[in-house]
């Protein structure tokens, strides 16, 4: 059965982090990326580590989803980590296999960079967890409404983005039905050879891109016949307000690197 | 081949935070050749509840029996194909299912998985199409130039030609006309007459219940509320109000009548019925027919 339990799927809430603008919400996500480079030893890391941490409690959500957060780019953190163990020279070396070193420098830095996934994950999923994924096209329509100066179809961009976010969901329980439905008619999925598998796969697409183009083609419909004509001028149903708790996170990243900035070798 | 549900419960998303229980504590059995309605409000479970018919789901605790196959919460996802071609299944909307070249090729689909020659197959797909009352000329067309309960009729056909023991359809008259509703019920009383299927029906409606049925399950958030023959659950009627579920319109009519002062010893489900428990109780002028 497919899980529908999607990496980082918004969930309900009235926390403080839930009730930040999303626009601010994203911006600081993005800021926090930038500030984790300024990290480079471990009294500032052990800081981003109490911040995100903080973060984490402040919205109210479990850990365990966080964690869950992590697990499917395991692998990919994994591998970066042990190019960085063994390939960096520096310090005090412990073994040595032609190019391959263990060393001081490689460890530590092992770790520094694991550290920076996480935390990276952490704070993104923190954002997708506690922000309405139409909230999040809605800032970043926000976002890049400077662009219409050099002609970028900023509200194009905007409604597309709602509309795929808006159909995820959809598309996910379609798909299991379909599936479903094939199973009851003999169809093994994720079973065989390569070339089975990539057989089993047709009957489930077809369907799909049959109810997507029907799908499109009704929504493009009902859209029209309610007068939609483009962006240019709309007003907005959800109005974003910048409140006082977004002007104090804000202070609360100033801070953050002001600290960081003092902490670093 | 006997049906047996026993302490099933099912669980969506088990051990996420998501988690939601959708059946509980489920003990039923459906006999052989037998002619079941699961009715209930929109929610209550009825399509969780059939989805274990064939291991699409697998109960979180408790055990499905079919026939000989014990369905329990440790059962391997491997060799489950001599299950579902025994029971085939007729979801919601099953046109969504067509994917094919051409109406033949699709309905041919499912038995072709189940190994049966693609000779005999297309064999098998010309005397479906003729069976849910299409005519042949539609074989060699694509499935999605044909319209709405056409549609419907070929992913129906596409489910008989794996020739399954026990037939489940979930609503499959949803979004049909009367006319349409009717053609596509007369098929499955057919099958269950004359092939002596199995058949297992989710239905809104409650006319058909009461004129196809033999035996109706009432289900009520995720719970067997009342399982019985229709002619004793439709008595209840303000219990089944009470559940936002109707009774055939004969049934609700007599039982208008009722308070009027007619008396019924049993509410009647069907117009002939309910014409014959009231002949005797109009008065003599109102049934003789005048002379010219
Ligand atoms: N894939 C799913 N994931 C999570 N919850 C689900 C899923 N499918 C159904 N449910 C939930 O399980 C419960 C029972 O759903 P089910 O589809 O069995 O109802 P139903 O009786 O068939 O309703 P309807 O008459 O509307 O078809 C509902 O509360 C529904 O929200
Ligand atoms: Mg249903």
């Amino acid at each position: 059965m497919m899980n529908k339990l999607l990496l980082g799927r918004f969930i309900p809430g009235h926390s403080l982090v839930h009730r930040l603008d999303p626009r601010s919400k994203l911006l600081l996500s993005f800021y926090y990326i930038g500030i984790i480079f300024l990290a480079n030893n471990w009294q500032t890391y052990l800081v981003l580590f109490l911040f995100t941490i903080l973060a984490v409690r402040l919205s109210e959500i479990k850990m365990s989803f966080f964690i869950r957060g992590v697990r499917p780019l395991i692998w990919l953190i994994l591998f970066t980590v042990l190019l960085q163990v063994f390939f960096t020279r520096g310090g005090t070396t412990y073994w040595s296999w032609g190019p391959i070193v263990l060393s001081q420098f490689g460890i530590v830095n092992g770790i520094y960079i694991f550290m920076r996934f996480v935390l990276i994950i952490f704070m993104s999923t923190l954002l997708t967890l506690t922000t309405p994924p139409l909230s999040l096209a809605d800032a970043i329509e926000a976002i890049l409404k400077p662009l219409r100066v050099v002609h970028f179809p900023v509200y194009e961009v905007a409604l597309m983005l709602s509309i795929a976010l808006r159909f995820v969901p959809t598309l996910m329980d379609e798909t299991e039905k379909i599936m479903n439905a094939q199973r009851a008619r003999g169809v093994d999925f994720g079973e065989g050879n390569l070339f089975q598998q990539m057989r089993a796969v047709v009957p489930l697409l077809i369907p799909l891109f049959v109810s997507s183009f029907n799908r499109a083609e009704d929504l493009a419909t009902a859209m029209e016949a309610r007068g939609y004509q483009g962006g240019e001028g709309r007003s907005k149903y959800r109005v974003l307000v910048w409140h006082a708790i977004d002007s104090w996170s804000v202070v609360g990243f100033a801070i953050l690197t002001v600290i960081l900035i003092w902490l670093r070798a | 081949m006997d049906i047996t549900f026993k302490d099933v419960d099912y669980t969506y998303q088990a051990g996420t935070p998501f988690e939601s229980q959708a059946l509980h504590d489920i003990n039923l059995t459906i006999a052989d050749h037998s002619f079941t309605a699961i009715i209930g409000h929109t929610g209550s479970g009825k399509s969780t509840l059939v989805q274990h018919l064939n291991a699409l789901l697998k109960p979180t605790s408790g055990t499905v029996t079919i026939g000989e196959r014990k369905i329990t919460p440790e059962t391997n996802n491997k060799h489950l194909k001599p299950l579902r071609q025994k029971v085939g299944m007729v979801f919601q909307f099953p046109e969504s299912q067509l994917f094919e070249e051409t109406v033949a090729k699709d309905i041919a689909f499912g038995p072709m998985n189940f190994g049966m020659s693609a000779e005999d197959a297309a064999k098998k797909a010309a005397e479906m199409l003729n069976l849910v009352g299409l005519p042949a000329d539609l074989l060699e067309r694509s499935p999605f130039d044909l319209s709405g309960g056409q549609m419907r009729r070929v992913a129906i056909a596409g489910v008989l030609a794996m020739t399954p023991e026990v037939l489940v359809l979930d609503e499959p008259t949803a979004g049909l006309d009367p006319a349409g509703r009717r053609e596509i019920m007369g098929m499955v009383t057919q099958l269950h007459e004359k092939q002596h299927l199995t058949v297992i029906l989710i239905t809104h409606h409650m006319e058909d219940v009461a004129s196809y049925a033999d035996h109706v399950v009432v289900m009520e958030h995720g719970t067997i509320a009342k399982v019985g023959k229709p002619s004793d659950v439709f008595q209840d009627v303000a219990w089944l109000q009470e559940r936002q579920l109707g009774v055939p319109e004969t049934t609700e009519f007599a039982a208008r009548l009722q308070k009027q002062g007619f008396h019924f010893d049993r509410l009647p489900l069907t117009e002939v019925e309910l014409a014959a428990a009231l002949l005797p109780q109009l008065p003599r002028e109102a049934v003789q027919p005048h002379d010219e």
